[in-house]
């Protein structure tokens, strides 16, 4: 299985100039909203510096939390179960929904489910699973993943969503106006919330104080999800616990802020018990989390509270489209997570980073991203999953740059043949350098000749 | 082992060293009058406001706001609607509510943010199948911010709490702005005291 | 005092002009500054990579160039912030340890440790857009993020600012990353060219005839992209501009 080739998914990505643009330019706009609220804000950064430490105290006492969440939600009536990895997760489930004989399932956003690749393997057993949120909906009609964890068809224009909609759902074809296509989703999925037997929410918080889990949409579908249907199953990853309601405060302050430049989103959802005759079910799930809390360089991903604003603020991802990185989570958050995984397969994500470090100056909860990524570099080279080409090329730089003789030998070689070597030869397929840059024209003399002569008294 | 045990032990060993909990300290807030700030919040989140003016009752009103209503829910006896609400309803039952009424518990200024729970609202649903939503909200019951809210005892004992802050909305179509995207078409504040 | 002088290999290579302008404003300001002539890489290109062990030969000779200095000076932001956060392929003794604590990029130097404030024989009467390399920015600080809430400074534009007649115009994304990355320009050339691109066509629709950077290296990535779109930008390392460059 060859590795995902960021950079040439890339390549096509910027070749689709209207697409392109517009990624660029809303991913940007949300990264400027996000500052706007940042800055009227006085307590921004010591938000940042709590939000970090409650989650860095959350994770070094998870077991304990874990247990308390647990002993809550039970006192509170909720099911609790608990999924080693996303095969258990999906099977259970399914048990839970064959239990109710449920044979509709209408969902919230979860990357948690996009992540353990659910909605195949209940399809499979004959689960009709409908997205409820637009983005993700749009995605599921195209039988396309998700590109953005907030924005999951930012990738599309409204003519894409035209024809995905045309094709799936029965609206006129031609018809791009985006209120005439959010009313048709509107009209479409309504009479899933109203027959499903059962409905599911991801959660972006859960509170290991009384047992309750916190779910923020803008649209509203979470709420049906879990309030029209009888059943509502809740999957969270284990490191979705935070201690106390009071630190709510803390992150509902800077989820939406950071994510979309909205204070708040328009429903901010507090589940705590089932509704009388209903039920409420919560599947925990762990799918290599523990693994990576056990690793010293990594754990402090997990801090992570899903907002995508090291996105938005990417200036690779914005060019080159979450769909690129080949995995539910994409951009720099997906760097450091996805090699935990596959390694193989996520080998070269590292490197689709300048390290320009602007998405850890935009985390909500000052996660090292790029020093992550910088470490992960490090991880690929030790585990021999560097490309040949690249592990040569390097180690012939190392080599040159160890011994004086040998650099100041390739400094005139390439000097000499920048200058000396006729332009197709320099400008080929040989020279990615040279594909869409002119090369730097030679001086006369190096820094070091110049020195010599006019500094130097050996 | 069952699968609980299992993810508890590695937690348990792969646990990083303890980091201390942080206190939240109060953070110092605007002057401004609560009741403005939060009225400025909400129409920045696409709420509506209006005002009852005298002689007016709130069924009157509500029909006035919504002339083409057919069926008008109220989850609060402070109106009459045109269809009595009935706690033990099916939520789908509740799928043709033009306009549904609820009272809040509380504001919150920062954001513009009304707090219901399952008392407020006797069938959850009604905020979501609706197609419109009165929300009336005492102004002296409105807080500063989040932290506030947060610190309110209901939290604890509700079953399901929401902060609702103006109407459904999304932008996942090219950016562009919709409201009433699954939830209610639009959200109108009422300003009166209990 | 006695400062080394660390002229990285593409400086050394292609921009000999960025290292005599830096050594020439050294000694302007009476530093007593010297080049040791068997230098050649502060192993950066290979530890960004993830290759520590090909990073090791690198730093090694790094360290005993540069171990008989007070201080270590180098007009590279990337650089010196690689000495002083990552140079770790070699055993950590107290020698290495001198080095990696006493380098300094050139404007944090002269900022910081000269305190210099004027530059009278500097005139640089041309329309300008700054160019802080994310590095040096975000990660030896040497000007205010826009991501980040405090209060706002700029080591270079407090330098730049006493340079007669110079014109300063603000491109829409200031701080948005250009694009070089290293080893990034060649591994992933099509996203690193666009993000050049647009760079530099940003600083030209702002109107900088001159995009002035403490960096060479995006200086060079950007050069390249401007050069290929026929843009009408020039482009000048900072040592040259403080040190009276009039081209």
């Amino acid at each position: 299985m060859r590795p995902v080739d960021h950079a040439e998914a890339s390549s096509h990505f910027i070749e689709a100039t209207a697409h392109l643009e517009f990624h660029d330019r809303r991913l940007w706009d949300l990264r400027l909203k996000r500052d706007r609220e940042a800055h009227g804000i006085a307590e921004w950064e010591e938000l940042r510096n709590l939000a970090s430490a409650i989650k860095e105290h959350t994770l070094s006492h998870l077991a304990d939390y874990l247990e308390q969440f647990e002993a809550q939600a039970i006192k509170n009536g909720a099911h609790v179960h608990w999924a080693r990895d996303a095969s258990e997760h999906n099977q259970t489930v399914y048990d839970i929904l064959a239990a109710h004989d449920a044979k509709t399932l209408v969902k919230s956003k979860s990357m948690l489910t996009d992540e353990c690749e659910m909605r195949p393997f209940l399809e499979t057993r004959g689960i009709k699973v409908i997205e409820t949120d637009l983005g993700e909906r749009i995605q599921q009609l195209d039988d396309e993943p998700p590109s953005h964890i907030v924005v999951p068809a930012v990738h599309k224009l409204r003519g894409d969503v035209s024809a995905v909609f045309a094709r799936t759902i029965g609206s006129e074809p031609g018809n791009n106006d985006v209120h005439y296509l959010a009313e048709a989703m509107r009209q479409n999925t309504r009479p899933y919330f109203l027959r499903a037997e059962a409905g599911m929410t991801g959660a972006n918080f859960a509170v290991a104080e009384n047992g309750s889990f916190v779910v923020c949409t803008n649209e509203g579908n979470a709420d049906l999800s879990a309030n029209v249907p009888k059943l509502h199953i809740a999957c969270i990853g284990i490191e979705k616990i935070i201690p106390k309601i009071e630190h709510l405060g803390v992150f509902i302050r800077m989820l939406s802020r950071s994510a979309l430049g909205s204070p708040i989103t328009q429903y901010t959802s507090h589940f705590r018990a089932p509704r009388p005759g209903a039920e409420l079910h919560i599947v925990l799930v762990d799918n290599g989390r523990t693994q990576r809390l056990g690793m010293p360089d990594f754990w402090y991903s997990l801090k992570c509270i899903r907002c995508g604003a090291c996105m938005n603020t990417c200036p690779v991802y914005r060019r080159s489209g979450g769909l690129s990185y080949g995995a539910t989570y994409s951009g720099p958050i997906g760097i450091i997570m996805d090699p935990v995984f596959d390694i193989r397969k996520y080998s070269n994500l590292p490197y689709a980073s300048t390290l320009n470090g602007s998405c850890t100056s935009v985390c909500p909860v000052k996660i090292n991203i790029h020093e992550q990524i910088y470490k992960w570099r490090q991880i690929m080279t030790e585990r021999n999953q560097l490309p040949l080409v690249k592990k040569e090329a390097i180690r012939i730089i190392g080599k040159v740059m160890s011994e004086p003789g040998l650099y100041r030998a390739a400094i005139s070689a390439t000097g000499l043949a920048i200058e000396r070597l006729p332009r197709f030869a320099i400008y080929n397929w040989l020279n990615p350098w040279g594909r869409q840059r002119e090369v730097p024209a030679t001086p006369k003399q190096s820094f070091r000749s110049w020195y010599l002569e006019n500094r130097s008294r050996r | 082992m069952t699968s609980r045990d299992t993810i508890l032990a590695a937690v348990q060993a792969n646990q990083p060293a303890p980091v201390q909990l942080p206190e939240i300290p109060q953070f110092e807030q605007s002057a401004r009058i609560l009741v403005e700030q939060f009225q400025e919040a909400l129409v920045r989140m696409g709420g509506k406001l209006a005002s009852f003016g005298d002689g007016y009752d709130l069924d009157t009103l509500v029909k006035s706001l919504f002339p083409d209503a057919k069926v008008i829910c109220s989850a609060t006896p402070e109106a009459c609607g045109t269809r009595p609400l009935d706690q033990n309803a099916t939520p789908a039952s509740l799928a043709d509510v033009d306009v549904a009424i609820v009272r809040a518990a509380f504001g919150v200024a920062e954001t513009g943010s009304v707090w219901l729970s399952e008392d407020e609202l006797q069938v959850n649903a009604l905020a979501y199948l609706a197609q419109h939503l009165v929300v009336l909200l005492d102004p002296v019951r409105i807080v500063g911010n989040l932290h506030d809210a947060y610190s309110h005892p209901r939290f604890k004992t509700a079953r399901y709490a929401v902060l609702v802050t103006g109407p459904s909305a999304t932008a996942d179509i090219e950016g562009v702005l919709i409201h009433g995207a699954q939830g209610v078409r639009s959200l109108t504040m009422l300003m009166v005291p209990i | 005092m006695r400062v080394g002088l660390f002229i990285p290999c593409y400086i050394d290579a292609f921009f000999p002009e960025v290292g005599i302008a830096t050594l020439q404003l050294l000694e302007r300001f009476g530093i007593d500054v010297a080049y040791p002539l068997d230098q050649t890489c502060c192993g950066q290109p290979m530890a960004n990579s993830g290759c520590q062990k090909d990073a090791a030969g690198a730093e090694a000779l790094f360290v005993k160039n540069f171990r008989e200095f007070d201080l270590i000076v180098t007009p590279s932001g990337s650089c010196a912030h690689h000495v002083r956060e990552h140079l770790d392929a070699i055993a950590q003794t107290p020698e290495v340890a001198k080095v990696r604590g006493g380098t300094y990029e050139l404007v944090e130097f002269l900022h910081d440790v000269v305190k210099a404030r004027d530059f009278p024989w500097a005139e640089f009467p041309h329309k300008v857009g700054l160019h802080n390399a994310c590095t040096t920015l975000r990660k030896l600080r040497t000007a205010k993020a826009s991501e980040i809430e405090e209060p706002d400074f700029s080591k270079p534009l407090d330098l730049l600012r006493k340079v007669r007649g110079i014109e300063f115009v603000m491109p829409s994304r200031p701080d948005e990353c250009c694009g070089f990355g290293g080893t990034f320009s060649v591994f992933e050339e099509p996203v690193s060219a666009k993000m050049g691109y647009d760079k530099v066509e940003d600083h030209h629709r702002a109107g900088a005839e001159y995009i002035v950077s403490a960096d060479m290296s995006c200086l060079m990535h950007q050069r390249g992209c401007a050069e290929r779109l026929g843009l009408d930008i020039r482009f000048i390392h900072i040592a040259q501009v403080l040190n009276g460059s009039r081209p």
